[in-house]
């Protein structure tokens, strides 16, 4: 990573606060703290199991943890929608893909924007002036995206019949086309050939590097992580055992042993 | 018909077009999803603006810049503004690796470089250390570059606002400057890939282009109506004719894709006029439509097989205008109302009216299914070093086997070995800093050397048989075109590869080995049991099939009266397939022809011995990197020579 883009990080834009999150007795996460710094390509790993995605919900409202706040944006808050978090600047991405099948790779991109469109019902009903022009509008953002992640190929496919590496793409385009200030990426790579995860690595660099979006995401391919990350936390049965750079986090006994198991 | 441009060089073509046609489009590119178009007169300002800006970074007469990217406007306009200030553009191709790049950098002494993104800048500051004479590097698309803080680095955003501020300065200059040049300057320097030694760059004058351009314009009735798709590279000499040369002279809009992998789709919706391909990409159409109509409802695919059956009949005579009895004609306007003309239009083949294809054998399959649903495809014969152009077919004379007839001024000769030589004004001026090249390849008086051998046939029509080194000579002296022969047989679905001997010899024999998935097939309809290729390939059924393929194609070849005397006369079907691993091939699938000589030298020697059989023992390389030996007998078997060709009187 070049030194032009370490300088780019800025403050703490979420702060994570001794979360715990339970589900009845099971206990998801336990006392998680950390804190994401605007600009910053951050990690979360650990092995199955250990909470990654539970945390991503609830950074994202999905999940409601018992103990703790998160800090979004100097706003802490126990509780947040996933709508309200959409609205205040979260995206995300899911680990099994979920876009619409039978519509078309723009038509999925365009539902990106409906949280960025103004209208009223008369216009829009009509699809005349501001109408047409706001429609106009959104589709000359949606079309950047696509020329970004370039998938020109594919604008009128229905996504059902792409190759699974194109749906995850879709998907980041989809994030990307709410313009997030956060994108929540989860396993953007899980299930793909190494050619594919090369795409989606320099994909995720140039989103960052390009919009300056702060990227938090789970991966299970250590190299990856390793490669295109700032900084990494580890989680392991819902506990925090280490924060830190790439390299730092890879010396970390406790990370090697969660791992790689231990012997007695 | 609209007029032509008359100027000698481009920039004057320009200032010609933007006056004659200035409101009319003049290139397209799709971007954001959207066809963008560019008028002629807004061609000519954007054009303006990019010399200037490059004339103040310093770009000077004499100097030359490389242009390396897909096919985009800004590039295309960018070796016009070089050529403004009398710069000579060099376009390279934008797939080369760093590497091969940097030998034309070097070579052409380039100071300058104009290209597209960031993939390409990184190769050549990667190569950069290695070439000092580079000085600036101009690129399209800022992605990715943010961070790239070279100062010989500038965005085409920088130099056009440089150009703007160099023009309020220097009002006067743009057109002193384009004023200066002449036709016989340096148009550009093209490097031509070379499969041997280093690439050699062929420097072509404004002269060659613009004339061979208004040749060709007026010998295919060209006009501003017409449409192309740009797509094939920019540094290939026949997209600098269709897509400056001709689109200059004609005033013809030009279409840059979107990116690569949307070629297709880019052709579909802009609906070329005229259209140009080498034979693979036909063949990739052909085999997509094929596969489609396999997976379409069966009524489609019934409706689709019945009507190419028409369509094979008669397409090819009502595409020539010839007479064709009412029913038929009736039932291809059915077929093309029902199949042929929504298939053209799903190809975007609808408005086709000029479609060549070049570069070397095509299929009859491919060229008989798109001259049959009426796209009019025809052949030319053409070379870095004419311009393009030598022979073109005429409408009226398409066929298989040829490339046409001489195109108006150019000469065309065979010398004693069977050499093509022609003397066209599209000859190019030379090869940069070679004199012994350009010596070797063109007679001091302007005749330029193919190295293709080809053979006249009676109505003046060129065919290419093979690279004039190949070409060899039967014992009595007839010619011997290997690869010619091989080409023919190919054609076979059957066959897979054929390697044919004959010079220096008695007669021509040939050793083929069988496609397994064809025969296969093939073998099952007639419950053959085989257990391996190498017992498929000597049952005597199957020795039957391939005795009547190569007899057809001895029937053919007896057509030729210079060719008749090299039929093949004696055959054997190989115990395996040639194959890379074992060195009988080269990467790209050409037969190494003296290794395979060798290594067979046995089955050589009993195919001229007359035996019936030939027993081989051989190594092979199986996939696992093991090599074993494989012990068969091969029959070898005789095929039937025919008659050479009455005389014409008697045949008609």
């Amino acid at each position: 990573m070049s030194e032009a883009h370490r300088r780019r990080i800025g403050d703490v834009v979420l702060k994570v606060d001794n979360i715990s999150l339970r589900f009845g007795g099971v206990r998801a996460i336990t006392g998680v703290s950390f804190e994401i710094r605007k600009g910053e390509i951050f990690s979360i790993i650990g092995p199955n199991g250990a909470g990654k995605t539970s945390m991503l919900n609830v950074i994202n409202g999905f999940y409601h943890p018992q103990e703790g706040t998160i800090t979004w944006k100097g706003m802490p808050r126990k509780q947040m929608r996933p709508h309200e978090a959409a609205a205040t600047g979260i995206a995300r991405t899911f680990q099994n893909v979920a876009l619409f099948k039978g519509m078309s790779t723009l038509d999925n991109l365009m539902t990106g924007r409906l949280l960025k469109q103004k209208g009223n019902f008369i216009t829009d009903a009509l699809y005349w002036g501001p109408a047409q022009r706001e429609d106009i509008r959104q589709r000359e953002v949606v079309e950047k995206i696509i020329d970004f992640l370039e998938i020109q190929a594919i604008r009128k496919v229905p996504v059902g019949r792409l190759p699974y590496g194109l749906q995850k793409r879709v998907e980041l385009g989809r994030a990307l086309a709410m313009e997030p200030e956060l994108l929540l990426l989860d396993e953007p790579m899980a299930g793909m050939n190494v050619e594919e995860k090369e795409d989606m690595s320099r994909f995720i660099l140039d989103v960052n590097d390009e919009f300056g979006t702060t990227i938090a995401l789970i991966e299970h391919d250590m190299g990856v992580v390793m490669d295109i990350s700032d900084r990494v936390v580890v989680l392991d049965y819902g506990r925090k055992i280490a924060e830190g750079t790439p390299d730092v986090v890879r010396a970390n006994p406790d990370v090697i042993k969660a791992y790689l198991g231990v012997s007695h | 018909m609209a007029e032509l441009a008359t100027g000698e060089t481009f920039p004057a073509l320009l200032e010609i077009n933007a006056r004659l046609r200035g409101s009319r489009p003049a290139i397209r590119e799709k971007d954001l999803g959207i066809w963008q178009t560019w008028t002629w007169r807004q061609v000519r300002d954007e054009v303006r603006v990019m010399a200037s800006g490059l004339a103040a970074l310093g770009l000077a007469r004499g100097d030359k810049v490389v242009i390396i990217g897909d096919n985009r406007p800004q590039l295309y306009w960018a070796m016009v503004a070089a050529q403004a200030l009398g710069a000579v553009p060099v376009p390279v191709y934008q797939d080369a690796a760093a590497s091969e790049m940097q030998f034309v950098l070097d070579h052409a002494e380039a100071r300058f470089a104009v290209v597209e993104d960031q993939e390409q800048v990184d190769k050549l500051l990667e190569i950069r250390p290695r070439c000092p004479r580079l000085e600036a590097i101009v690129y399209r698309d800022p992605r990715g570059l943010r961070h790239y803080t070279q100062p010989f680095l500038h965005s085409l955003a920088a130099i056009d606002a440089m150009g703007r501020e160099h023009q309020k300065e220097h009002p006067e200059f743009y057109d002193e400057e384009a004023g200066k040049a002449k036709g016989s300057d340096a148009a550009i320097i093209l490097y031509t890939s070379g499969t041997t030694g280093q690439p050699k760059g062929v420097v072509l004058s404004f002269d060659n282009i613009v004339k061979i351009a208004r040749m060709s314009a007026e010998l295919e009735g060209l006009s501003e109506k017409d449409e192309t798709l740009s797509y094939l590279p920019m540094a290939w000499v026949g997209d600098n004719m269709f897509s400056l040369g001709q689109t200059y002279v004609t005033g013809f809009c030009i279409n840059c894709p979107e990116s690569s992998a949307t070629v297709m789709q880019d052709l579909r919706e802009i609906g070329p006029t005229y259209f140009f391909a080498p034979p693979p990409i036909f063949q990739n159409i052909l085999t997509q439509v094929l596969i489609r109509i396999e997976d379409a409802s069966w009524i489609k695919r019934r409706l689709f097989h019945y009507f190419m059956k028409v369509a094979r009949r008669v397409g090819s005579d009502i595409l020539t205008k010839k007479p064709v009895p009412v029913g038929q004609r009736f039932l291809y306007w059915l077929g093309n109302l029902l199949v042929f003309g929504p298939l053209k239009n799903t190809l975007g083949f609808s408005r086709m009216r000029l479609v060549y294809t070049a570069g070397e054998a095509i299929g009859p399959d491919i060229f008989n299914f798109f001259r049959s649903i009426g796209v009019p495809m025809k052949q030319l014969y053409g070379q870095t070093e004419a311009t393009v152009f030598v022979t073109v077919q005429p409408n009226d004379q398409v066929r298989l086997d040829t490339v046409g007839v001489p195109c108006p001024g150019v000469e065309l000769k065979l010398d004693q070995t069977g050499e093509v030589l022609y003397r066209s004004p599209g000859v190019f001026k030379e090869y940069y800093k070679n004199p012994q090249a350009t010596a070797e390849t063109k007679t001091a008086d302007g005749w330029v050397h193919t190295g293709d051998a080809g053979i006249l046939d009676r109505d003046g029509h060129l065919k290419i048989v093979d690279r004039a080194k190949d070409v060899g000579r039967l014992e009595n002296g007839a010619l011997f075109a290997p690869k010619y022969l091989e080409n023919k047989l190919k054609f076979f679905p059957a066959i897979k590869e054929a390697v044919t001997f004959g010079a220096d010899r008695e007669f021509a024999t040939a050793m083929i080995s069988i496609n397994l998935e064809a025969v296969g097939s093939w073998a099952e309809k007639r419950n053959l049991a085989y257990t391996s290729y190498s017992e498929l390939a000597q049952k005597p059924e199957v020795y039957d099939l391939i005795k009547a393929a190569v007899e057809q194609v001895n029937r053919d070849i007896a057509q030729d009266k210079d060719l008749a005397g090299s039929q093949i006369k004696r055959f054997l079907l190989l115990h395996k397939e040639l194959d890379a691993d074992d060195g009988e091939l080269t990467r790209t699938r050409k037969v190494r022809r003296r290794f395979v000589a060798e290594k067979y030298a046995d089955i050589i020697a009993a195919l001229y011995g007359g035996k019936d059989s030939v027993h081989v023992e051989a190594k092979v390389s199986f996939e696992d990197g093991r090599s074993g030996t494989l012990k068969a007998d091969l029959k070898i078997a005789d095929a039937a020579v025919s008659e050479a060709q009455a005389p014409r009187a008697l045949a008609a």
